[in-house]
């Protein structure tokens, strides 16, 4: 039996100081700038509503967004998850370089794939932009 | 002018499926005439025994380990090596109509291609895509947003809800089922038959193909969704097989304890599938328990399966008769395959998974030759692999075959042909890791299981295919096959692919 709840996680070294890779994660408003399949995000308060490239909305709750730990978290508060949280850390290895590491936990089990596996990805392109940008 | 070729891939498919492998539930009357006037192939062998690696290694004619798709869920990077994209530079004009899967199906996010196509045509961004200037696209029923779904939402919305839901509300794939016995993925389908995919697929080709100039050179993946689950054909044709008349397939053990006893002889996860304690992966349903599987469930699904493979037959005599009309059938390569099999029933069993038998890994393979290239009719009982499809394109329009290549062109003959063939699997989801390789060389296959979560790495299977057809003898542990086992498993670890770098991430469930 898949277990009804999973927790997935990805993550990437990247040859940038943590301040710096920080300033673009730890800004929810710009998420659509690194993750691909993110047009646009809007963020109010501690909502945020990304759209998908697919056209469609997703209702956020930013539950976490500590600059001292550089952990961001978040939950999709749209009816597809029953639980959901992702956890995005940026840690410094202590030779200027960081490693950004994405969690995330669902239920549905599938969910927490589904999400970690795009962010996955992400974090790639994230680390494309962040050093070709040096 | 030069040879055409048109691939056509079923998804799923055995062996024993067709008419002319000895099949005796579809009447496949194309195939079998393709199969007369051409090659059959009594062991073509999958590189994977699923989806999205085995269509990878078609495409590219690499294995997975080299051309990094691990297992479904895993996206074939665009700037992978295509022989299709070699074709369309050497000036043939390229369409894959009908199942691609070389990205993830599951994509909220509309990352992909494949998926991102569906909302904007048939001709990609830049001209091609993975070397295809044409793409209409089609899964398993109405899922997600491509050609097919979208058309079916265009023109006949009232279909949409007559197929099986192939994913649960909790994202799983479904265990429900239908039918007159229950049996999971089996769905009684209203939908008419001209809408329904398999058709949609040949529909598609054939205006592809009316498309082009007479003096075009062209190359087709024709690719249809069935007869893999759900199977859920349209319930018009469901009458022209009677399920209570099925005989049991000859793999089926009809007794509890025979299967089990089976069962445990083999690696552990066999077993613990079986007894539902073990999910390994994504491409059964999570929900259900094979072990109870009825002799009646095994007969439904048979018949609906079989249902299916005649639609495809003769979707694929309309595309047949199309190029026939076109007056290209001289010059026409017809190559008939599957990615992989289906258990249906063999050990107490339904779906796919890391089950390296002759259920999965022995497929349909039909090259009927262009008949102005003058290849005799034959039968090759020799192991070839679908990491060959690429070099005989190749091949057959006079291309050398690309250095990235790691199959050889097939033969056309049992003299000639590969020493042997390779297959893999790797699985790793939500803490289960499950890794195999497989060899087959003339009548022996032998999988080792590497390390992992359920497997400790010294457990194995060696099956003698001629004395033991059903593999139901693991002579793994048989002192006297020792000698036998570990040469096979030298030549394994000799012949092992080059790994792609970096090891490609799991994007998705499937």
């Amino acid at each position: 039996m898949t277990p009804p709840r999973a927790s997935v996680r990805r993550q990437v070294r990247i040859a940038c100081p943590p301040d710096d890779v920080w300033a673009i994660v730890g800004n929810p408003a710009r998420i659509h700038e690194w993750f691909p399949g993110i047009e646009s995000s809007t963020v109010d308060g501690t909502t945020r509503v990304i759209i998908t490239a697919g056209g469609i909305p997703i209702p956020e709750e930013i539950v976490t967004n500590d600059p001292l730990q550089r952990r961001l978290q978040y939950r999709i508060t749209a009816p597809m998850v029953r639980e959901h949280l992702s956890t995005l850390d940026v840690l410094d290895l202590g030779d200027g370089t960081s490693l950004a590491v994405y969690g995330a936990d669902a239920n549905p089990s599938t969910m927490a794939l589904v999400i970690a596996g795009a962010a996955g990805n992400a974090l790639e392109h994230l680390r494309a932009i962040m050093e070709g940008a040096r | 002018m030069g040879r055409k070729i048109l691939l056509v891939t079923t998804d799923q498919q055995r062996y024993d499926t067709l008419g002319c492998n000895g099949g005796t539930l579809a009447r496949t009357p194309v195939v079998d005439r393709l199969a007369a006037s051409g090659i059959r192939f009594e062991r073509a062998v999958p590189q994977s025994v699923v989806c999205m690696p085995s269509r990878a290694t078609i495409l590219t004619g690499q294995h997975p380990t080299t051309h990094g798709v691990w297992m479904n869920g895993v996206p074939l990077p665009d700037d992978a090596p295509s022989v299709a994209g070699l074709l369309h530079d050497a000036g043939y004009r390229t369409a894959l109509i009908g199942k691609a899967h070389f990205e993830p199906y599951f994509d909220p996010f509309m990352r992909f291609t494949e998926n991102a196509l569906g909302r904007t045509g048939t001709t990609p961004p830049g001209g091609t895509h993975r070397g295809f200037e044409h793409l209409e696209l089609a899964t398993h029923g109405t899922m997600g947003q491509l050609h097919y779904s979208r058309w079916l939402q265009a023109e006949h919305p009232e279909a949409l809800a007559m197929f099986y839901a192939v994913i649960d509300s909790d994202l799983e794939v479904n265990a429900a089922g239908g039918g007159d016995t229950g049996a999971p993925q089996v769905h009684v389908n209203a939908v008419p038959r001209e809408w329904y995919h398999t058709d949609w697929v040949a529909d598609r080709t054939i205006a592809w193909l009316d498309s082009l100039d007479a003096t075009d050179d062209w190359f087709c993946w024709m690719s249809f969704p069935d007869p893999h689950h759900p199977w859920d054909p349209p319930q018009s044709e469901v009458g022209r097989i009677d399920w209570r008349e099925v005989p049991l397939p000859a793999g089926y053990p009809e007794t509890a304890a025979e299967r089990e006893a089976i069962l445990d002889a083999k690696p552990r996860h066999w077993r613990l599938w079986y007894d539902g304690t073990l999910v390994s992966n994504y491409e059964a349903p999570g929900r259900w328990v094979p072990a109870t599987l009825t002799p009646d469930q095994v007969r439904e699904v048979n018949a609906r399966n079989a249902v299916e493979c005649e639609l495809i037959d003769e979707a694929l005599g309309r595309v047949l008769a199309t190029i026939a009309a076109r007056g290209w059938d001289d010059d026409v390569d017809v190559v008939f395959t599957s990615d992989h099999g289906e258990l249906q029933g063999d050990f107490g069993l339904l779906f796919k998974g890391p089950y390296h038998v002759d259920a999965l890994m022995r497929l349909p393979l039909i090259w009927r030759p262009a008949p102005s290239a003058g290849v005799a009719p034959s039968v090759v009982e020799t192991p070839v692999g679908l990491v060959d499809l690429a070099p005989t394109f190749c091949a057959i329009t006079g291309m050398e075959r690309a250095a990235w290549m790691q199959g050889a062109e097939l033969p056309v003959s049992s003299r000639g042909g590969p020493e042997r063939v390779l297959t893999e699997w790797d699985s790793e989801l939500f803490g289960v890791g499950v890794h195999l390789r497989t060899i087959t060389r003339g009548r022996w296959v032998c999988t080792a299981y590497l390390p992992g979560t359920v497997h400790d790495g010294t457990e194995g299977e060696l099956y003698d295919l001629v004395d033991d057809p059903l593999q139901r003898r693991n002579r793994w542990g048989d002192p006297s096959q020792r000698s036998r086992r570990d040469d096979l498993l030298a030549d394994l670890w000799d012949n092992r692919p080059a790994p792609h770098e970096p090891k490609l991430e799991l994007q998705a469930p499937v």
